[in-house]
């Protein structure tokens, strides 16, 4: 399957990543009013760590095994046997943040404003994910296996 | 063509239907449920006693699941008996179901201690919905509420009797909450929460007796501690614990320990018969032997595991340990595996205001962990354990605010942290 492959090496965090995904998850897909007007804000499904000189996007890796679907005790998380995906469903998430415990990755993050996790859904709706397509120094790219980690 | 019959309809027995099915499309599949209702996600019955939630909105699989799958559901039917050697399972109407494979998740029971006057009415157990269903017709009046038991079970009816703006009082045999589950500081995080929603925290004592209204003996009116103080209230939840549900297994082949012991395949002693979830001893990767992990998480992934080699495809469990993430009033909070260390562990500690970290660590691989406040990155900590990774060259890092990826070696990172379930076929 497609997955968003990581290149450290070329990442400067600049954080571009984080506000596409914010954007085209917001209900307006506008910029200013994502950030300025949609309330609880959105939280990005992508989130560069920092330090020193290393930059590390953290997405979810739509494991072949997944953990968090195994984990989840609603049955939100489920892997899509057609695409691969790991898909949530937003009206069966409570918020219990079990995914968020089973997550190697640390790539699921609590929403408690929502009471709903934040994870990566590829952007499924779009030919490329919007992070990949907005990454300035292809930092971030969508292919099949086996660019970067 | 197998003939599979599972035993349970909650997550174990799910998980294992749904990994049969993945192997074997047309082998007949059978779950058996004294519960009458499709899979339901069982952790949400506060939330169904809170109002929050109705049956359809805490349904784990969608309602043609069953259809979907050719499972066929017999639902609301109690298994009475089985024949180890005929392979075949007794139902109580007389049918009775022959099995080539056969799953036993069967889940626990909640243990009810002696305590007189048990029997009265308004008094319960929490851990069906029809538990909660009956609870919810008695919470009409706003009865207060006594809880006995301040685990996983009592909390979570608490945050909900709370919602439903009931008086509480929770008794806890301990001296403290969920010391099955957390560390002294964790727990007192924890007793802090429910103090300040409003739940009355009695400790270090016990329900000696539960008595009678004056005017109807019959019917809950109150209870005496152990130190002779009485509390009146209109409905007791003992809440205590939960035993593994084996009395199907009683005196027969099956080799049962506290639960049924199962080996890396999640197969029992006896020959074609599989174990998982609550009542089984699955291995326990931080203890390294098979032990009580009784979660929803463990039991799902047991079940996928058994019903993966029930079908014949060899699978080992990659093992689980105690694994819980708590949200009490909107406090988060995380712990897994030997919270309250042994002898010879090391144990590094961060805390400041509402958040608390603690990692506890045996030759520089992680044995336990309690996170709070932030819980974002407690999943890398957790998986670093679970792979059972050396972090001895970043161990400090654990309990940094910052704790996250950027301080996981590159290879490691890159290898996807060595997780085990992407190991779990040999």
């Amino acid at each position: 399957m497609k997955r968003v492959h990581v290149r450290e090496e070329v990442c400067v965090t600049c954080r571009r990543c984080e506000v596409y995904c914010t954007v085209e998850h917001s209900l307006s897909r506008d910029i200013i009013k994502a950030y300025k007007k949609e309330r609880p804000r959105l939280l990005a499904r992508v989130r560069v760590q920092e330090r020193g000189a290393l930059s590390v996007p953290v997405l979810c890796r739509h494991c072949d095994e997944p953990s968090c679907v195994f984990a989840c005790l609603t049955g939100a998380l489920r892997k899509d046997p057609e695409t691969g995906a790991v898909v949530l469903d937003g009206e069966r998430c409570v918020g219990c943040w079990t995914c968020v415990l089973f997550c190697p990755h640390g790539a699921i993050t609590p929403d408690p404003q929502r009471h709903i996790i934040a994870k990566c859904d590829l952007c499924s709706h779009l030919p490329v994910p919007a992070c990949v397509a907005n990454c300035p120094n292809e930092a971030l790219v969508f292919a099949e296996e086996g660019v970067g980690a | 063509m197998p003939k599979y019959v599972i035993v349970g309809n909650s997550a174990g027995g799910i998980g294992a239907a749904e990994a049969i099915r993945e192997v074997d499309r047309k082998g007949s599949i059978s779950i058996i449920s004294d519960e009458p209702f499709p899979v339901y996600s069982r952790p949400l019955i506060s939330e169904f006693l809170a109002g929050e939630r109705t049956l359809e909105e805490m349904l784990y699989r969608p309602r043609d699941f069953y259809q979907q799958n050719a499972i066929e559901a017999l639902l609301g039917q109690k298994v009475v008996g089985i024949d180890f050697p005929g392979a075949r399972v007794a139902l109580e109407g007389g049918e009775s179901l022959p099995w080539e494979r056969l799953l036993l998740a069967t889940g626990g029971t909640p243990i009810v201690p002696n305590i007189a006057g048990k029997d009265k009415e308004g008094v319960f157990t929490f851990t069906t919905l029809e538990d909660a269903r009956r609870m919810d017709r008695f919470l009409e009046g706003k009865p207060r509420v006594v809880v006995i038991g301040g685990g996983l079970i009592g909390i979570s009816l608490a945050s909900a009797l709370v919602k439903r703006g009931v008086g509480v009082v929770m008794v806890e045999l301990l001296d403290r909450v969920l010391g099955a589950v957390l560390d002294e500081p964790a727990s007192r995080l924890v007793e802090g929460v429910l103090r300040e929603a409003g739940i009355e925290l009695i400790t270090g004592q016990t329900v000696r007796e539960i008595t009678g209204k004056s005017f109807e003996e019959g019917r809950v009116g109150g209870v005496v501690l152990q130190d002779g103080r009485q509390l009146s209230c209109g409905l007791v939840v003992i809440a205590i614990g939960v035993a593994p549900r084996t009395e199907l297994v009683k005196n027969s082949p099956v080799k049962v320990n506290r639960g049924i012991v199962v080996d890396r395949h999640m197969a029992t002693s006896y020959p074609h018969v599989y174990a998982c979830g609550d009542v089984a001893e699955g291995y326990d990767f931080v203890y390294g032997t098979g032990r009580l992990t009784p979660i929803w998480p463990n039991a799902y992934l047991g079940g996928r595991i058994a019903g993966y080699n029930m079908a014949g495809k060899q699978t080992l469990y990659p093992g689980g340990t105690a694994a819980n993430s708590f949200k009490y009033f909107g406090y988060p909070l995380v712990s897994a595996g030997m919270v309250n260390p042994q002898d010879g562990c090391e144990v590094l500690v961060s805390r400041q205001d509402r958040s608390y970290r603690k990692v506890v660590l045996k030759d520089d691989h992680i044995v336990g962990l309690v996170f709070a406040g932030d819980i974002q990155q407690a999943g890398v900590a957790f998986g670093l354990m679970w792979g059972g990774v050396d972090v001895g060259p970043f161990k400090d890092a654990l309990v940094r605010d910052d704790f996250g990826l950027t301080f996981i070696p590159q290879g490691l990172r890159r290898a996807g942290l060595g997780v085990s379930p992407r190991e779990m076929v040999p």
